[in-house]
């Protein structure tokens, strides 16, 4: 992949700052952040608790307004983006796949699935429904309701929900966290394969070594600032990486 | 999106249950006071329709109010000669003519001696005719027997000859307002009444002589003329006829402008009996609005972040709001169904209540107007959605980044902004409600309104209010039940907007019978006070619904050894050029002696030239002593000149003019009395004078015999009994106030859920935590308690001060009652609690804990 040849990012955060609280309580979570995410992509941001990872992600996926700074997805701006903007900008451009999975209790699988759509009004295609599903594997447990499902599975029901919209982009947060290992290879395997084979695009916040060697690059972060890039990482690079992150 | 809707809905069932049950119960008796009217409206046109002929030919001032209501032979009836009714029926475009002599004032006594009907619908006295009425069958047929063909006959309606015990060829016994006080004669039949159902009335049916007898002094003439068209002839045409041959004074109307003059009259008095039932919905609306309010808001905190993962995947706040919304549009639609069924339920309640009070409606069904339902279901829903939009309003404030988040705070509206709009609202509150007491207005809508105002500004200062009466309750709780009464304080207080809310909907409810109690308790002292002082006579004799009874009753009483002189008086509609002024009439000298009116100027009449007025009416007609006016004794009597001598202060016994019986003599009023006050004698026992004058008159059904103490509790009863009837129906407002304290801790304990495993898991026992939840439920009670109570002196003794001046001078507030109030508030408090504490304390531990 050359340079001259890059593709507009999916994403991308310019000098991004965002502070809690004020004066001396004052908490600098992003503290100048320059990111760029490639489309096609899988991406991992990485980092320490308290680096800022989380912030970053609300702040790129339009759920949290930064201090100072830009964040564009899309090629769209959102600092100039008014509320309703944001939130058609959140309906058919962004995914969402949640740590706690989200899922509505009292909708079934396939109803959950589906909520993006008719939240919009839209008409689901039903060919890259099937192609989801199946990609996800939950043929089956379409009428079940969340409590009838293993944590895996409402994972990937959760997962099939930010793929089913087409967005530009899915932002997962901490996928795995909830899950036990072989559940989470599951997801990953998951996301992983939609990045592959549906070109999807997707930024994944975790602190997992493993769930981070599933993807493309990995962004490390430290104290509200990218400290460090990894391509093509494997579970052991990562693991390698945050050591020397942790003891620096 | 519909679909989240739609299975929130489904899940939660039970919490909307509740808060629909608010709805049911208000659109209930919406729905019930509309349908309890129309069925009496029903009713009443099919007596119209039944009784009325092609055209009536009678008295052109004759007042439809004569007909129907209870002032009977109070003016002269004006009489169509019997020659006429030959002339009317010669017409050709008549087919036939019959005269009619109606009256009110003769009653039946039922076979067990006691009076049939009393207070309740009249007794109607008429000459039998088979004259058909403007649907062409006789208004009157013969369900068993015969007519009544001579004196010493009569016939009644089958309906009051069941009641009174009478079978045909019985000797009924009737009483009489006429010179006669006693009759007696055979029932030779039984009648049916065209229009089906007589809502209570009782007729008597006697020959055409007998009728003249009793009601016109035995002249051959008749007070109306019923006159059936020849077939082909319309109603107006026949009107112009019959209207060429009458005497001045005289018109022919026609069936539909008589049935449409009777209608209207009914519909005045339907009007006020649904206004008042309405109120009383209206009421159980309001405090069911607080009970959604909290409902919704309660349920949208604990939806937060599903509502707020419904932002993050991109819908938006409209759309939020908009699925809240639509939740409370199929509660408020499920509430006003469920709410117009009970509605028939309350209307055939009504219908039993008002048959014992002799308004019998058996026999029309329940009348259901698409009126109702409309009204039922746009009140029903309307109320649930504009109480929903502010939980909804909040619920579209959830930030879509609470997703991610384990606590979530809903954004509240400051307490300032509350406290304005609260301020605002009480300073609006009290304008209206002095504009309106100052009898600007619309009276009644602008003090309601100004009520309202001042019960939401409250409701809406309640959080600050709530604070100094939690503070107390929680110093007593430590005290009392030690750390369980902290935690049960605690609770309360945790969310003072949420028990405020809850403990709003009490408040209403108890400050409006706050205010009744302080008016009733009012009312009645000051009715004590005046009546004690007012009291004419040592005894008096009159009639319980204001009928007049033969004069022969004063002259017996007079006979009783011990009564020292009796004043006889009666009442006459007066007339002062175009205004009216009811008058008394009797013999002066005794009126004087016995009754002693209190003179503020002048003196008392001594001639029948002269005339005493009270105060108010001289005020209201613009009359002082000294002045002379042209007086007549009943509307179309020839008036003659009087002079006003003194004026009195009005009591109870005693308004209007004082004029000398004399006046009434030629005038052709039958003599009668409207009420008897007797003077007992130097050292007579007034106990045993009342016994013995009860003797003389116990053959009179009509007369009751009372001394000043009976006087006063009779005075006071009736106000006891309306009281007691408000009370029945804001005791609706009671019951949707319990179901939003039940619904409030139900919600709270599943909240709590983590907490409530917590406390178990360090010791609390089953029975503590049950203790706990029923404390923090009698905090809310007590709250709304003191919050009611609180308004409830502040209308109660606003609204007496306005009132002060037409007779309620006294302030009476009854402590012991209010103190009663605060007690049931705390029985109403551990009865709420009871469903939401046994569910907090099976709650498994560890479970609780693990919970999220």
């Amino acid at each position: 992949m050359s340079q001259t040849a890059e593709p507009t990012p999916a994403a991308s955060v310019r000098d991004l700052v965002r502070t809690y609280g004020t004066a001396d309580a004052e908490v600098r979570a992003l503290d100048g952040v320059d990111l760029d995410v490639r489309a096609g992509e899988f991406t991992a941001v990485m980092g320490p608790s308290g680096s800022g990872k989380s912030t970053l992600m609300h702040c790129m996926a339009a759920l949290d307004a930064p201090t100072s700074g830009t964040v564009t997805v899309g090629g769209q701006e959102l600092g100039r983006m008014r509320d309703k903007e944001l939130t058609v900008l959140r309906r058919d451009r962004i995914g969402f796949v949640f740590q706690a999975f989200n899922l509505v209790p009292t909708l079934t699988a396939r109803e959950n699935i589906l909520l993006p759509l008719s939240i919009a009004g839209r008409r689901p295609d039903d060919a890259w429904f099937e192609t989801v599903i199946a990609a996800v594997g939950l043929a089956d447990r379409l009428g079940h309701r969340p409590n009838e499902m293993s944590g895996g599975q409402q994972q990937r029901v959760a997962c099939a929900r930010a793929l089913v919209s087409r967005p530009d982009i899915v932002f997962a947060d901490e996928p795995t966290g909830n899950l036990d290992s072989a559940s989470g290879a599951e997801v990953l395997g998951f996301l992983r394969r939609s990045v592959d084979e549906l070109g999807q695009t997707i930024v994944m916040v975790t602190h997992d070594p493993v769930a981070a060697g599933y993807t493309d690059r990995v962004v490390f972060l430290a104290d509200g600032r990218v400290v460090d890039e990894l391509r093509s990482p494997t579970a052991a690079s990562v693991a390698d990486r945050m050591t020397a992150l942790q003891t620096r | 999106m519909r679909t989240v809707t739609w299975r929130t809905l489904l899940a939660r069932k039970v919490r909307l249950l509740l808060s629909g049950l608010a709805i049911v119960l208000g659109v209930a008796f919406v729905a019930g006071s509309f349908i309890f009217t129309d069925t009496i409206q029903r009713s009443f046109d099919g007596i119209v329709d039944g009784s009325v002929p092609d055209v009536t030919v009678r008295a052109a001032s004759d007042p439809v109010e004569r007909r129907g209501g209870p002032v009977p032979l109070a003016g002269v009836p004006q009489t169509l000669d019997a020659p006429l009714v030959e002339q009317i029926a010669a017409l050709p475009q008549v087919e036939r003519a019959d005269g009619t002599v109606d009256g009110f004032g003769l009653f039946v006594v039922r076979a067990d001696g006691r009076l049939l009907g009393g207070a309740g619908a009249p007794t109607l006295t008429f000459n039998f005719s088979d004259a058909p009425n403007a649907l062409g069958e006789p208004s009157i047929s013969v369900a068993e027997g015969r007519e009544p063909r001579t004196g010493g006959e009569v016939a009644l309606d089958v309906r009051s000859a069941e009641q009174a015990g009478y079978a045909v060829g019985d000797t009924v016994t009737l009483l009489s307002t006429g010179p006669v006080p006693q009759i007696e004669a055979t029932l030779v039949g039984t009648v049916q009444f065209a229009g089906g159902g007589l809502a209570g009335v009782t007729l008597v049916v006697v020959d055409t002589a007998t009728a003249q007898d009793l009601f016109l002094g035995g002249e051959p003439v008749f007070t109306s003329i019923s006159v059936t068209g020849a077939p082909g002839v319309g109603q107006a045409e026949l009107a112009r006829a019959v209207g060429t041959l009458l005497p001045s004074g005289f018109e022919a109307a026609t069936g539909d402008d008589v049935a449409a003059e009777i209608q209207g009259v009914i519909g005045t008095a339907l009007d006020f009996l649904t206004t008042f039932l309405l109120v009383f919905g209206a009421i159980a609306l309001v405090v069911g609005t607080f009970l959604i309010v909290n409902t919704f808001s309660i349920l949208v905190a604990q939806r937060s972040r599903e509502l707020a993962l419904l932002r993050a995947l991109g819908a938006s706040r409209g759309q939020v709001t908009r699925s809240v919304l639509a939740e409370a549009f199929v509660v408020g639609l499920l509430g006003s169904t469920v709410g117009l069924l009970l509605g028939f339920a309350l209307a055939a309640g009504l219908r039993l209540l008002f048959a014992s009070f002799g308004l019998d409606l058996d026999s029309t069904p329940l009348v259901l107007r698409p009126r109702t339902a409309v009204v039922a279901y746009t009140v029903g829903v309307l109320v649930t959605m504009v109480a929903a939009y502010a939980p909804a309003r909040r619920a579209s404030r959830v930030p879509p980044v609470a997703a991610m988040r384990d606590e979530v705070a809903l954004p509240e509206t400051s307490v300032r902004r509350r406290t304005v709009v609260a301020v605002a609202l009480a300073l609006l509150g009290s304008g209206l409600l002095a504009w309106g007491l100052g009898g600007a207005g619309n009276a009644v809508l602008t003090v309601g309104l100004g009520v309202l105002a001042v019960l939401l500004a409250v409701a809406l200062a309640a959080p600050v209010l709530a604070r100094p009466v939690l503070a107390i309750t929680g110093r007593v709780y430590a005290r009392v039940f030690g750390a369980v009464g902290v935690l049960a304080w605690q609770n309360a207080r945790r969310q003072p907007r949420r028990t405020a809310a809850t403990a709003s909907a009490l408040m209403i409810g108890l400050s409006l019978v706050t205010t009744m109690s302080i008016i009733g308790s009012s009312v009645n002292a000051s009715i004590e006070r005046t009546v004690r002082a007012d009291f004419p006579g040592d005894l008096v004799i009159s009639n319980a619904v204001g009928i007049p009874f033969s004069t022969s009753v004063a002259d017996d009483v007079a006979q009783v050894p011990g009564v020292e002189r009796v004043a006889a008086l009666q009442a006459v509609s007066g007339r002062v050029g175009e205004d009216g002024l009811p008058a008394l009439a009797g013999d002066l000298d005794d009126i004087e002696a016995v009754v002693a009116p209190d003179y503020v100027e002048g003196r008392a009449p001594r001639t029948v030239r002269e005339v005493a007025l009270d105060t108010d009416e001289a005020e209201e007609l613009g009359l002082e002593v000294g002045s002379t006016v042209d007086f007549a004794a009943a509307e179309g009597l020839e008036s003659v000149e009087v002079d006003v001598v003194g004026l009195y202060e009005p009591s109870q016994a005693l308004q209007g003019g004082i004029v000398s019986r004399d006046l009434l003599d030629g005038s052709g009023i039958p003599a009668q009395d409207s009420f008897v006050a007797v003077r007992a004698g130097e050292g007579v026992d007034v106990r045993a004078l009342d016994r013995a004058v009860e003797r003389v008159v116990a053959d009179v059904p009509t007369v009751t015999v009372q001394d000043r103490e009976e006087f006063t509790e009779g005075q006071r009863e009736r106000i006891d009994q309306l009281l007691l009837l408000i009370y029945a129906l804001l005791g609706l407002a009671l019951v949707i106030a319990i179901l939003g304290i039940v619904n409030t801790l139900a919600l709270s304990v599943v909240e709590r859920t983590r907490e409530v495993g917590l406390l178990r898991a360090i010791g609390l026992s089953r029975r503590q935590l049950r203790q706990m939840v029923r404390l923090e439920s009698v905090a809310i009670a007590l709250l709304g308690a003191a919050l009611g109570i609180g308004t409830g002196l502040g209308f109660g003794t606003v609204l007496q001060r306005s009132v002060a001046d037409q007779g309620v001078e006294v302030l009476s507030i009854p402590w012991a009652r209010l103190g009663l109030y605060v007690l049931a508030a705390v029985v109403v408090g551990v009865l709420a609690a009871v469903l939401p504490a046994r569910r907090a304390a099976r709650l498994d531990v560890l479970r609780a804990i693990g919970s999220a």
